[in-house]
């Protein structure tokens, strides 16, 4: 995909990644009305079960957004996909490289 | 966990003698010859004689008890482990969550309960048998008689949560559940030629048991191994399925897959059930997929017992025999497959013979996305936590009006970090009711005569919020 972010450039400071991961945490919390501030999600932390504690209907919701907004569509036999939900970093990462708008 | 307490008890169920229980016998399936489909794994047809060699491979793996938590993620592998169980006298368990407590509760109920797994890293505390490995197409051949089963054997018990902290559990019985699954195929008007049944819900749920499996083994259909989760993977599913293809889905699904707008190929029926149905999203399901969507209106305790056309009519139409009787303020659906008499935790109106409307949940029912539990087992859970003096769940107010209705609570428990109570409670229910949002408190609202209205947690929940903002 021509948009696709390099390493190099997500590495930078105040990098696109750091505007997108503000975002989507935004998007994250808006969407699923949670008692949390978007910057008080830790980036690394997992996002399903502990964590942030969404469950699967949260799940969906979320595809749902990103969706729309970014125009990635997740699937769940996609090699990394396992790894999506990991943490709000590769969640950020994977609409990063996929992102169609 | 007990039997169901709220009758007699199941004992009397098996002693009486209705239609379906008379001594007959049924077949394991209906499909017309071992050379017809009887599932589809990645687009690719399981003929029914080879379900037959599944199912007498794996018979013997179940081990000698009388009792199996079927877990199976894979629909086939979960279709051969029910049908196993009918050939060996086992009966299925099927709990609508695998919490530890719920775990340990199950064994408590059936001492000798081992768990059917298809997968690597099943965490289930119980004695587990691994689904075998699949033999192939040359083991088939042999197998080409379909066991007859005896329509009055219980072959599954389903559980509610009671309101005591103990599951309680109903009895399912061979001929009922054929009775009520081949008349659904009729009030889907799907009986004249082999469909492909492709479902985002679990088997383990009841819903799920009938539309996604039973509807399919006991009407000649065929099921699709899958369980589609993303709108992509619903679409791809469906694509791969041949026609005639129905999808069995959920309304949270189907907003999903309305809104993520994926190409979705065409669909010759689609069935909805957990949750009502918003009357736009049915309109735009309709129209995204030309085709037809019926939702269906049932419990746990009685199976699926009405159908409507959501886009034709607000009325749903009963299964025959089925009655919905008034009494004192509640409403109780007898006869029929019905095991049992049961209340009904909704508002329902009746306006014919055969016909009702559904006016939303009982006071004390709580629904997340289809996953039924009521406030006072939630409380009991919650007040069973070490160091809780008080708590209360409540029916937090809908984020928006189309996005999923959550329970919130107010808890009363110095000194108790919020995140390990999480963690007491994540051991004990189903992650759809942990609260949110969970709010520790001095005291709860309670009224003069010690009761605790919702609406007084509510508001409490809002200041809450308000004070936090500010």
């Amino acid at each position: 995909m021509s948009d696709k972010v390099s390493p190099l450039k997500q590495a930078a400071p105040a990098s696109p990644e750091a505007d997108l991961t503000g975002e989507v945490a935004t998007l994250i919390v808006e969407a699923l009305n949670l008692d949390v501030a978007p910057a008080a999600i830790d980036p690394d932390k997992p996002l399903y079960g502990e964590g942030l504690g969404l469950d699967s209907i949260d799940i969906l919701e979320i595809a749902l957004v990103v969706s729309k907004r970014y125009g990635v569509q997740l699937r769940a036999d996609a090699e990394e996909n396992g790894e999506i939900f990991g943490s709000l970093r590769r969640l950020v990462q994977y609409i990063g490289a996929h992102r169609t708008r | 966990m007990r039997s169901s307490a709220r009758c007699a008890g199941w004992s009397s169920t098996s002693a009486r003698t209705g239609p379906a229980n008379r001594l007959t016998t049924l077949p394991l399936i209906s499909h017309s010859s071992t050379d017809a489909v009887i599932a589809y794994r990645a687009g690719q047809p399981i003929l029914a004689g080879q379900f037959l060699a599944d199912v007498a491979r794996v018979a013997p793996a179940l081990g000698p008890g009388n009792h199996v938590l079927n877990a199976c993620a894979d629909r086939y592998h979960f279709a051969v482990g029910l049908a196993a169980c009918l050939v060996s006298h086992k009966i299925s368990l099927l709990p609508s969550t695998h919490t530890p407590e719920v775990v340990r509760q199950l064994l408590h109920f059936a001492a000798d309960v081992v768990c059917l797994t298809d997968e690597e890293d099943c965490n289930i505390e119980l004695p587990r048998v691994r689904y075998p490995t699949e033999a192939g197409p040359a083991t088939a051949a042999a197998h080409t008689d379909v066991p007859r089963i005896d329509s009055a054997r219980l072959i599954a018990y389903v559980f509610t949560s009671g309101s005591t902290g103990t599951p309680v559990a109903h009895a399912k019985t061979f001929g009922r559940l054929t009775a009520c699954v081949r008349e659904e195929a009729n009030r889907l008007e799907i009986g004249e030629q082999a469909c492909a049944i492709v479902a985002t819900v679990p088997p383990q749920h009841m819903y799920g048991f009938e539309s996604s499996l039973l509807l399919a083994l006991l009407n000649g259909h065929a099921l699709c191994a899958e369980r589609p989760f993303y709108p992509a993977d619903v679409a791809m599913a469906l694509a791969r399925a041949p026609r005639p293809r129905i999808l069995v889905s959920t309304p949270v699904h189907l907003r999903a897959l309305l809104g993520s707008g994926v190409a979705l190929p065409e669909t010759d029926l689609i069935v909805c059930s957990t949750a009502p149905l918003a009357q736009q999203l049915a309109l735009g399901v309709e129209e995204r997929c030309h085709t037809r969507l019926l939702e269906i209106y049932g419990s746990t305790e009685t199976g699926q017992i009405a159908v409507r056309r959501p886009t034709g009519s607000p009325e749903w139409r009963l299964w025959p025999g089925v009655t919905l009787i008034a009494r004192d303020g509640e409403t109780w659906a007898q006869g029929g497959h019905i095991e049992e008499p049961t209340r009904m935790c909704d508002v329902l109106e009746m306006t014919g013979r055969d016909t009702f409307l559904l006016h939303g949940r009982a006071a004390d029912l709580v629904n997340v996305a289809g996953k039924r539990s009521s406030l006072a087992y939630l409380n009991h859970q919650l007040n069973s936590v070490p160091g809780v003096l008080d708590g209360a769940f409540f029916h937090a107010d809908e984020p928006h009006a189309t996005a999923v209705a959550r329970v919130g609570a107010c808890v009363v428990a110095p000194g108790v970090d919020p995140e390990r109570l999480l963690a007491e409670l994540r051991l004990r229910i189903d992650p759809a009711f942990l609260p949110r949002p969970l709010l520790m408190v001095a005291r709860l609202p309670r009224n003069s005569t010690g009761k605790l209205p919702q609406a007084a947690l509510r508001a409490l929940a809002a200041n809450l919020k308000t004070a936090a903002a500010g």
